[in-house]
C-alpha cells in the first residue's frame, strides 16, 4: 500500500465539507422546526449559502454565483415579502397536534432510512483519478445549453412566461 | 484540489438524502402552507446538490445545466405558488393548509 500523506489543502478542503455538511443540514432543520416564519425564511436563506459552498468545493463556481442570486437573492426574498405582506408572525402561526408531528417524525425517519438503506448497497461513481476542472465554467455551461439542450431552453422560457401570466391574473382583483 | 478527489460521492449522496428528508418532514410537519412551499424549495435544493456532485465527479456539464432548468421551474412554482397563497389568504384570512379542504373527498 501506497504511503499517502494527507497535505494541508487537502485537510483544509475536508474540514469545509464537514463544516458545510454539518451546517446545511443544522439550518435545514432550523428551517421545519423554528416557530416564526420569518425566521424560518432567513435559516433557508442560510442553508442555500451552505449549498452554494458545496458547490464551490465541487467545481462549480458559476452554478454557485447563480444559486445565491436566483435563490437567497430572488425567491427567497419574494418569500419574504408575501410573509410580511400577509403579516404572519409567531401569533397566527397554526400548529398541527403533537399525534400528527409525532407520526411526521417518524413516517420522515423511516422514509430516511429506506433511503439511506437502498442507496447503501449501489455502486456509485468511483473517485476519479483525473477530472476536468472547468466544466462548471460559464464558457463550458453556456456551450452545452445552447447545443445540447436548445429545445429545453427554450421550453423553460415558454414555462416562465406563463408563470408569469398566471402570476398577474391571480393578483388581479376581478377578471373581466 | 478540489472536494472531488477527497470526498467520496457517497458522502454527497447522504448529505442529499438528509436535506430532502428534512424536506419531506417539513411538508408534514407544519400547517403553514409559506413554510410547505420552503421546504419543497429545500427538496429541489437537495435534488440539485445531487446533480452537481455527479455531474462534477463524471466531469460531464450536463447535469450542472440540468440544475438551471430545475431553478427555472422552481422560481416559476414559487411565483404562481405565492400568488394563489396571497389570493387564498384574502379570502379566508389565513394560510393554514386545513382551510383548503374544498376539493377534499
Amino acid at each position: 500500500m501506497r504511503f499517502h500523506s494527507i497535505n494541508f489543502e487537502d485537510m483544509i478542503t475536508q474540514c469545509l465539507f464537514w463544516l458545510l455538511t454539518f451546517l446545511a443540514i443544522a439550518f435545514a432543520i432550523m428551517v421545519v422546526t423554528t416557530k416564526n416564519p420569518v425566521h424560518s425564511v432567513l435559516y433557508l436563506v442560510l442553508t442555500f449559502f451552505t449549498i452554494a459552498g458545496h458547490y464551490v468545493l465541487l467545481n462549480a463556481q458559476f452554478l454557485a454565483a447563480v444559486h445565491i442570486i436566483v435563490y437567497a437573492g430572488a425567491i427567497m426574498v419574494l418569500f419574504l415579502y408575501v410573509i410580511m405582506l400577509l403579516n404572519l408572525n409567531k401569533e397566527t402561526e397554526p400548529h398541527k397536534g403533537v399525534w400528527i408531528k409525532a407520526s411526521a417524525t417518524v413516517a420522515s425517519g423511516l422514509l430516511l432510512v429506506v433511503l439511506v438503506g437502498s442507496l447503501k448497497s449501489v455502486a456509485t461513481v468511483k473517485t476519479p483519478v483525473s477530472f476536468d476542472s472547468s466544466i462548471g465554467l460559464i464558457g463550458n455551461l453556456g456551450k452545452t445549453l445552447f447545443s445540447d439542450f436548445l429545445l429545453p431552453f427554450e421550453v423553460s422560457s415558454i414555462l416562465l412566461l406563463s408563470a408569469m401570466v398566471g402570476a398577474v391574473m391571480l393578483g388581479k382583483k376581478s377578471i373581466k | 484540489m478540489s472536494a472531488i478527489q477527497i470526498i467520496p460521492i457517497n458522502y454527497y449522496l447522504l448529505l442529499s438524502t438528509i436535506l430532502f428528508v428534512i424536506g419531506v418532514l417539513g411538508v408534514l410537519y407544519r400547517r403553514n402552507a409559506i413554510i410547505i412551499f420552503m421546504s419543497i424549495e429545500l427538496m429541489l435544493n437537495a435534488i440539485n446538490l445531487l446533480l452537481v456532485a455527479f455531474s462534477s465527479y463524471l466531469s460531464d456539464s450536463k447535469g450542472q445545466v440540468f440544475v438551471f432548468f430545475i431553478m427555472a421551474v422552481a422560481a416559476a412554482e414559487v411565483a404562481v405558488g405565492l400568488a394563489i397563497l396571497t389570493v387564498v389568504n384574502n379570502n379566508s384570512k389565513s394560510t393554514d393548509i386545513n382551510i383548503l379542504n374544498k376539493l377534499k373527498w
